[in-house]
């Protein structure tokens, strides 16, 4: 089998799992719900102080949701030693962390489109700047999140408190991530530019993350 | 290398004392700061053995990676806990100094935002290494370890981007410009003490875990001879 075969395999293996559970995108849409209310809650912002702090909101709660879909990437593989069966077949494990990256961006970004409209709503967002940029924005981003964060998944399905421990080694290295959709969220909201630099930042980070999990999963798959 | 280790560790005290001599007595006061002014020279020295040790870190889990010895996964963990002890060195003596300095503990300017957040990966990094179970950790760590390293220099411009593009209090914090040769003289005698003891300390927990390694796979071996009875 070639390593496309195995990707789309197993990439549709997991979206037919999802459509038949909906378990990774229901717990996702409640937790981002969840943390919107909190959030409202929390700072009780008018229109124009919830369009300062919206790209923060926004993200922080994706960011939270996303982690909710990413511990449960590699745990159902653990289930009837699918990883064990994967291990020692010859399919190589980049095809098998692409799809997997894949299916964690598709959720997520199905996760982003279902909730856009209720920070709308719930927040009175109008954005100032071209929308079209958001959604570079989020499409960047998210790849930025989802390929770091399945890599760290496949790690901290090794550890003990495994679902503790993503967040804790997720979180530190996507700062600059974080801060660049955050940051670059507030510009276009509020119409303060372009955020070329962000953009391009965001494209630098996914690049070179995506090559070091690719240079490094087949090591972290394999070891013992 | 026993009598060697000995030598090293007496002639690093030998540079720290001298050091110390020359940072607080022999070093002219700072005009406008002040005595307080002499924590540069532990915080600046401090800061260089933190980068160092993550470097070394950042080797080490490579050479792991590529020959899988546990040496080199020793001194990758000797390094990274070293390093941090180092970067919480700077975080404290920091905002010691930038209290009666600035006026404030702390603020999000881009170097020390950077530093926290570089503090914040090793510690991840430890944590990994305390939760991994049994022989996998190494590979684990190491991977991680690459990832964190090479997020220092993105971390260090997207905050640096994001730091002045906004109005920010402006901060006379350089030291750089123009600084008296006393103080230089003082400042690298205290650099080569700290590189000194940074050495010293990594060393040593280097083989404390070569030993804890020995350890490990003594009481393997003796396990499996015992079930073989």
């Amino acid at each position: 089998m070639s390593a496309l075969s195995v990707t789309k395999a197993t990439l549709m293996k997991d979206l037919r799992m999802e459509w038949r559970s909906k378990d990774a995108i229901n717990s996702m849409l409640f937790f981002s719900l969840l943390v919107v209310v909190i959030f409202s809650f929390a700072f009780n912002p008018t229109a124009e102080e919830s369009r300062l702090i919206a790209g923060g909101l926004i993200w922080v709660a994706f960011l939270f949701a996303a982690v909710v879909a990413l511990n449960q990437t590699w745990a159902r593989e653990l289930r009837n030693q699918v990883l064990d069966a994967y291990r020692v077949s010859p399919a190589p494990p980049n095809a098998l962390f692409l799809a997997k990256v894949l299916g964690n961006f598709l959720f997520v970004v199905v996760l982003e489109a279902l909730m856009a409209p209720l920070f709308v709503v719930f927040y009175q967002l109008r954005s100032v700047g071209p929308v079209w940029q958001l959604v570079v924005v989020a499409l960047l981003g998210t790849w930025a999140l989802v390929v770091n964060g399945t890599f760290f998944a496949a790690l901290s399905i090794r550890t003990r408190s495994r679902e503790i421990m993503l967040p804790l080694i997720l979180f530190p290295i996507s700062i600059p991530a974080l801060l660049a959709m955050v940051d670059a969220t507030t510009m276009i909201l509020n119409g303060d530019g372009t955020p070329s630099f962000w953009l391009k930042m965001l494209l630098v980070y996914d690049v070179v993350f995506t090559l070091v999990c690719l240079l490094l999963f087949e090591s972290v798959f394999n070891a013992e | 290398m026993k009598l060697l280790s000995i030598m090293f560790i007496v002639f690093t005290l030998a540079v720290l004392g001298f050091s110390t001599y020359q940072a607080l007595v022999v070093a002219p006061t700072e005009q406008t700061m002040g005595d307080v002014q002499r924590i540069f020279y532990y915080h600046a020295p401090t800061a260089w053995v933190a980068g160092l040790c993550f470097f070394v870190n950042f080797l080490a889990s490579i050479v792991y990676l590529w020959k899988r010895s546990l040496n080199a996964d020793a001194l990758a963990l000797a390094s990274a806990e070293v390093g941090v002890v180092f970067c919480t060195i700077v975080l404290i003596t920091g905002p010691i100094w930038a209290r009666p300095v600035w006026g404030i503990w702390w603020t999000w300017e881009a170097r020390l935002t950077s530093t926290l957040v570089l503090w914040m990966i090793y510690v991840s990094y430890l944590m990994l290494r305390r939760f991994a179970a049994g022989s996998q950790t190494p590979v684990l760590a190491a991977a991680l370890a690459i990832f964190g390293f090479v997020d220092v220099p993105i971390v260090y411009m997207s905050i640096r981007w994001f730091r002045t593009q906004h109005p920010q209090p402006v901060i006379a914090g350089g030291e750089g410009s123009g600084l008296d040769p006393a103080m230089w003289h003082a400042f690298l005698w205290n650099l080569l003490a700290f590189t000194c003891v940074g050495i010293v300390f990594i060393a040593t927990r280097y083989n404390l875990q070569k030993l804890e390694n020995e350890v490990e796979a003594e009481h393997a071996q003796l396990a499996l001879r015992g079930s073989a009875r």
